[in-house]
């Protein structure tokens, strides 16, 4: 089992969520967060005072799978997230050792999909 | 008990408890009854009635505007101030701020207390104000602009002022700088309006004199903590737009019920209001366009709020060709007071309540010295662009006696408070916002 955290820009959540469908993907949990990154951020204005803008608008998405959907997710969030712009954002996974569903208290393999 | 949450002191309490036995042995006075009065106009008494509404509802609206413009932990903190204006300042105003204002004249200076607790101010007519309608729908119109004056101010000390401070605040500044420049321009036998000066719905008595002020005590409670550049940006600019259009429908009541009438003047009123308004933020959004590269939302309504500001003074004595230029020239001048002089000098006008009050309310009241015309109004005067640059000095007498009385009266009382009371919140409770440490609640919920 996997964990998967990708952070995107906001603007690409709709078409991420479309390719994880395709890949019959359904489980995710979303965030908006805040975060920096090598980018510069848009600096906002206010009465002509601009401010720094030094974190930006992302949005978090999480997925737990079982190995054989690592490379589907990934791929499906590379497809949707990628514009080849500083900023797009990045994909980190990690060793899932438990997972248990609350509902029925299933464990591991079964209690991800 | 955390040092954090400190309770109001008892007199605090006591004031409130004094206020409350005062007001029952006002009450208990006989009211002249309802009669019908001759001399009463219904259409002129109906739209008064209802600018008075109007002018209510500015209070409130600012309370969006700004409350819109703080950071999420103090947003109720300005709301409940706003709130909190609108119930003191009435109970000041029918017990004595009304007679102090306009009861009969002493020297000039300051009207009498004859009509303490509004003895004698009856449903007749008062013909000396407004021939036309009961002298208590006078006494309640101007009720709403006592209350919006320290209104204005709070956004110069907004985020960090303690709420005890400020309620004690907002009452003497009521009794010691409204209720007097407020006799000065309006009251009869005041020294300005017997100079001549003209003020037509209240550009030196509310905007200059909450604009002044509002630089005073940005200076005498100094910087917020982080200021300039750790403050958070608005937290809810929708909420200000909707507060800014809100002053803006209020305004009608504003200008066009300082006719006191319902003809052709407040219909003069009416229409500049809305033409200077519109100029005003019409202006802004250039200017931050030519140099931000953007129109701003902020912008805009800052614009129109500039020119509704500004043209307040002039509204029964210029014509629309007035209005354009006082709204055009309102947003100039604004525009550099909050991009230029608050960063040149540094002091933290939270809110710029005077970069858009202060320095609006100068140039709405200088600007009725150039563009007044006596084809708008015969009881006004000509100004400077009609041939009497007398006008023009009549008028710039009354902001620098207004400005210098409305600075030095506010710094002084807020150094004698600061030493009496103390007028900052600490700085833990300034962190962790007034919301929660002047009132134990929080504007916005995170989790359901």
């Amino acid at each position: 089992m996997k964990y998967i955290i990708a952070i995107i820009q906001p603007d690409r959540l709709d078409e991420v969520m479309t390719k994880l469908e395709e890949k019959e993907i359904h489980l995710v949990t979303v965030t908006p967060v805040m975060g920096r990154g090598r980018q510069k951020g848009i600096s906002e204005i206010y009465r002509s005072h601009k401010e720094a803008g030094s974190l930006l608008k992302k949005v978090k998405l999480e997925i737990a799978v079982n190995d054989e959907f690592v490379k589907p997710a990934v791929d499906a969030i590379l497809g949707g997230a990628h514009t080849g712009h500083v900023g797009d954002g990045k994909i980190f996974v990690l060793e899932l050792p438990e997972c248990i569903r609350i509902s029925t208290g299933e464990k591991g393999r079964p209690a991800i999909g | 008990m955390s040092k954090v949450f400190k309770s109001p002191p008892f007199w605090f309490f006591a004031a409130f408890l004094l206020f409350t036995v005062i007001a029952t042995v006002v009450a208990a006075e006989e009211v002249v009854p309802a009669a019908a009065h001759a001399a009463v106009d219904t259409g002129d008494t109906a739209w008064l009635l209802t600018s008075s509404a109007l002018v209510l509802m500015m209070t409130p609206a600012l309370a969006f505007f700004y409350g819109g413009l703080v950071r999420r932990k103090n947003v109720l903190s300005i709301l409940m101030q706003c709130f909190m204006l609108m119930c003191l300042i009435t109970v000041q105003w029918v017990l004595f701020g009304y007679s102090l204002s306009f009861g009969p004249d002493i020297k000039g200076i300051i009207g009498g207390l004859d009509w303490f607790g509004l003895k004698g101010v009856g449903l007749e007519p008062n013909p000396a104000y407004a021939a036309t309608v009961p002298h208590q729908a006078f006494m309640i119109f101007q009720a709403m602009f006592a209350i919006i004056t320290p209104a204005l101010i709070l956004g110069a000390f907004a985020e960090r002022m303690k709420f005890s401070t400020f309620c004690v605040f907002s009452l003497l500044w009521a009794t010691l700088v409204y209720d007097p420049v407020c006799h000065w321009v309006w009251g009869v036998g005041g020294f300005l309006r017997a100079d001549g000066a003209l003020d037509f719905a209240g550009g030196t008595v509310v905007h200059i004199n909450a604009g002044i002020a509002a630089l005073a005590s940005a200076l005498a409670l100094g910087k917020r903590q982080g200021y300039p550049d750790k403050i958070s940006p608005p937290h809810n600019l929708p909420f200000a737009v909707l507060g800014a259009g809100l002053l803006w429908f209020g305004w009608f009541g504003f200008n066009g019920g300082s006719a006191l009438g319902s003809g052709s003047l407040a219909t003069n009123a009416f229409v500049v209001t809305h033409v200077a308004a519109a100029a005003a933020g019409l202006t802004w959004a250039l200017l931050d366009w030519i140099f931000n590269s953007r129109s701003t939302v902020l912008g805009i309504i800052t614009g129109a709020v500039g020119g509704l500001v500004a043209i307040t003074p002039a509204a029964g004595f210029v014509n629309v060709v007035g209005a354009l230029w006082i709204g055009l020239g309102v947003s100039v001048f604004c525009y550099m007071a909050v991009a230029l002089l608050k960063v040149k000098f540094g002091y933290d006008d939270s809110l710029d309540a005077f970069g858009v009050h202060g320095v609006g309310g100068i140039w709405g009241a200088l600007a009725t010295g150039l563009w007044a015309t006596k084809a708008v109004n015969p009881a006004g005067a000509d100004g400077l662009f009609y041939g009497n640059p007398a006008q023009f000095f009549i008028q710039f007498k009354a902001v620098i006696v207004t400005a210098v009385y409305s600075f030095v009266v506010t710094f002084v009382l807020l150094k004698v408070l600061t030493a009496i009371m103390g007028a900052r919140a600490s700085q833990q409770d300034e962190r962790i916002g007034l919301d929660l440490s002047q009132h134990r609640e929080a504007g916005y919920t995170v989790l359901e």
